[in-house]
């Protein structure tokens, strides 16, 4: 212990020579805080100066413009997204819980299914997905997806969420140990019936936090929509926002978009930590 | 007189390794059995076998006359008369105690909720843990939930009880508290097949007990017999080791 006090105390055969001088680390780490901040007043006196604040405001916080969005805003756009979003939602999970059985299946050529649709597309970009199903009716003549307008949006998202949603519940129910499904057999449970009973809601329940965060991400690509040529009662908020920015030829209504998303996706964001610490305490 | 279980020439292997080479033995109504041997010696997978959690590779497993390895066989319906106590327990975490002991009864016996409630607050009381109905397993001690499992097995009415090593798990100071469960069970003639290391346990309350020893069956008999008295120079090594773990001749 003293041995290594002392050694610790003078500079090594591998230190600076003596000499020169030498910063101590208290004086290093001082003058790199000073840099920082410096940098940090440089930035933000070059982009107080030199930015015209006033052309700005009146590009993209103008109150009239903002002003005209109400209530289509909360009434029509965000409710819209809602729809799409939860409708994509329980879609995807449903698709994903099936998919996810699937994949664990003792039937062989039921895991391959469940395999190349989720590479298929959790692979593939979501934009490419909804211009698939724009282009759907062309394909096969005849077919209209049920729902209209509403039913394209959300087949749309239920394709997107529903490959992530199976590997995440795949991962959930691998999650539960496998004494709970044998303890469920010795109690007279056919297989069904102890996924039902026990397995799936114990799966469900540690997947909740990350289908949260899912959830948020299909809240987002519901802006996908947009390439659906969707109008009037269907428009979502980024539709919104684009159309409405268009015609006052002003960009405030992006603004308030993006704040509307905001409004939604940050407390969802707590509310997925919050349940993921709730969840490790109880675990 | 048709045999509790009845056991013939089961093999068991796990990929190339060979787990059971060949075990005969039968237990009949009303006996307690204790199986006994060092681990990786093949007993928890012999008991697992019994009701088929694990598939035999061969072999036959005859219960009270029905022949389980027989694939037209209901196993569901046959593990029904087959409770099972784990050594993790293996409760369900998200229902309480009572939900826990209620939840088959009313899934496969179809039981009504008041049945099977009034059911299953007789067998918590019966195990010592009336009190905790309403806690989730998380919130139990070791023992406790131990024997809420205990209480869940028998809320299903079963003909024999397979315990696997379910004292292993649990801190010294609350082994007592299950053994005395069990022992009570076996006061009221359950026909019981126990894997454990509780020699005391084996020595008191067994009929007979079996020393496995490289998946077979060294030695078979009364347990007064194989524990105070062993015939096989295996089960003499075992028995030392266990019961004078300060002993290290012969190794």
């Amino acid at each position: 212990m003293t041995d290594q006090s002392t050694t610790a105390e003078s500079p090594g055969p591998a230190g600076a020579p003596p000499g020169r001088t030498k910063l101590s680390p208290r004086k290093k780490q001082q003058i790199s805080r000073a840099v920082q901040y410096v940098v940090l007043v440089v930035v933000a006196v070059f982009l107080v100066t030199r930015i015209e604040w006033g052309s700005l405001a009146q590009n993209f916080a103008k109150s009239e413009v903002a002003s005209q969005m109400l209530p289509d805003l909360f009434t029509v756009a965000l409710l819209n997204t809602i729809i799409y979003s939860v409708g994509g939602f329980v879609f995807a999970f449903l698709l994903g819980l099936l998919f996810a059985l699937m994949r664990l299946s003792s039937v062989r050529p039921y895991r391959w299914i469940a395999v190349v649709y989720i590479e298929i597309f959790r692979g593939l970009p979501a934009v490419l997905i909804f211009l698939f199903i724009l282009f759907l009716p062309l394909a096969l003549p005849g077919f209209e997806v049920p729902g209209g307008t509403y039913g394209q949006g959300i087949l749309g998202l239920t394709v997107v969420g529903s490959a992530y949603m199976a590997e995440t519940l795949r991962a959930g129910l691998q999650a539960v140990p496998k004494g709970q499904l044998e303890a469920a057999r010795s109690l007279g449970m056919s297989y069904s019936r102890g996924m039902i009973s026990i397995v799936i809601p114990q799966a469900v329940r540690i997947v909740i936090p990350p289908t949260t965060n899912q959830f948020v991400s299909l809240l987002k690509d519901s802006s996908l929509v947009l390439f659906l040529g969707v109008s009037g009662e269907y428009v979502e908020l980024t539709k919104f926002g684009n159309d409405t920015a268009s015609t006052f030829a002003n960009a405030t209504p992006l603004l308030v978009v993006g704040v509307t998303y905001l409004l939604v996706t940050i407390p969802l964001g707590y509310l997925a930590s919050r349940l993921e610490k709730r969840q490790m305490k109880g675990r | 007189m048709t045999h509790a279980i009845e056991i013939r020439d089961l093999h068991k292997s796990f990929g190339r390794l060979e787990v059971l080479k060949g075990i005969d033995f039968s237990v009949d109504p009303g006996q307690v059995v204790c199986v006994i041997g060092p681990s990786g010696s093949g007993k928890s997978t012999l008991l697992r076998c019994v009701n088929l959690l694990e598939q035999p590779t061969s072999g036959k497993v005859i219960l009270e006359g029905v022949e389980l390895t027989d694939r037209d066989v209901d196993i569901d319906a046959a593990r029904r008369r087959v409770g099972m106590v784990f050594q993790q327990f293996n409760l369900f975490p998200h229902m309480t105690a009572l939900q826990n002991v209620m939840i088959s009864q009313r899934r496969v016996l179809k039981r009504g909720r008041a049945e099977a409630e009034k059911i299953a607050r007789d067998n918590l009381e019966k195990v010592g843990v009336a009190d905790k109905c309403d806690s989730y397993p998380i919130q139990l001690s070791g023992g406790q939930q131990q024997r809420v499992a205990i209480a869940r097995a028998l809320a299903m009415s079963p003909d024999l009880m397979l315990f696997d090593e379910p004292t292993s798990a649990l801190d010294p100071e609350l082994v007592g508290d299950v053994l005395t469960v069990m022992r009570k069970l076996a006061e009221e003639g359950m026909t019981m097949l126990v894997v454990t290391h509780e020699m005391a346990f084996a020595r008191d309350v067994a009929d007979r007990v079996v020393f496995m020893d490289g998946g077979v069956i060294v030695e078979d008999g009364p347990a007064a017999q194989v524990i105070g008295d062993p015939q096989h120079e295996r089960t003499k090594v075992f028995l030392r080791r266990v019961l004078d773990p300060t002993h290290t001749d012969n190794i």
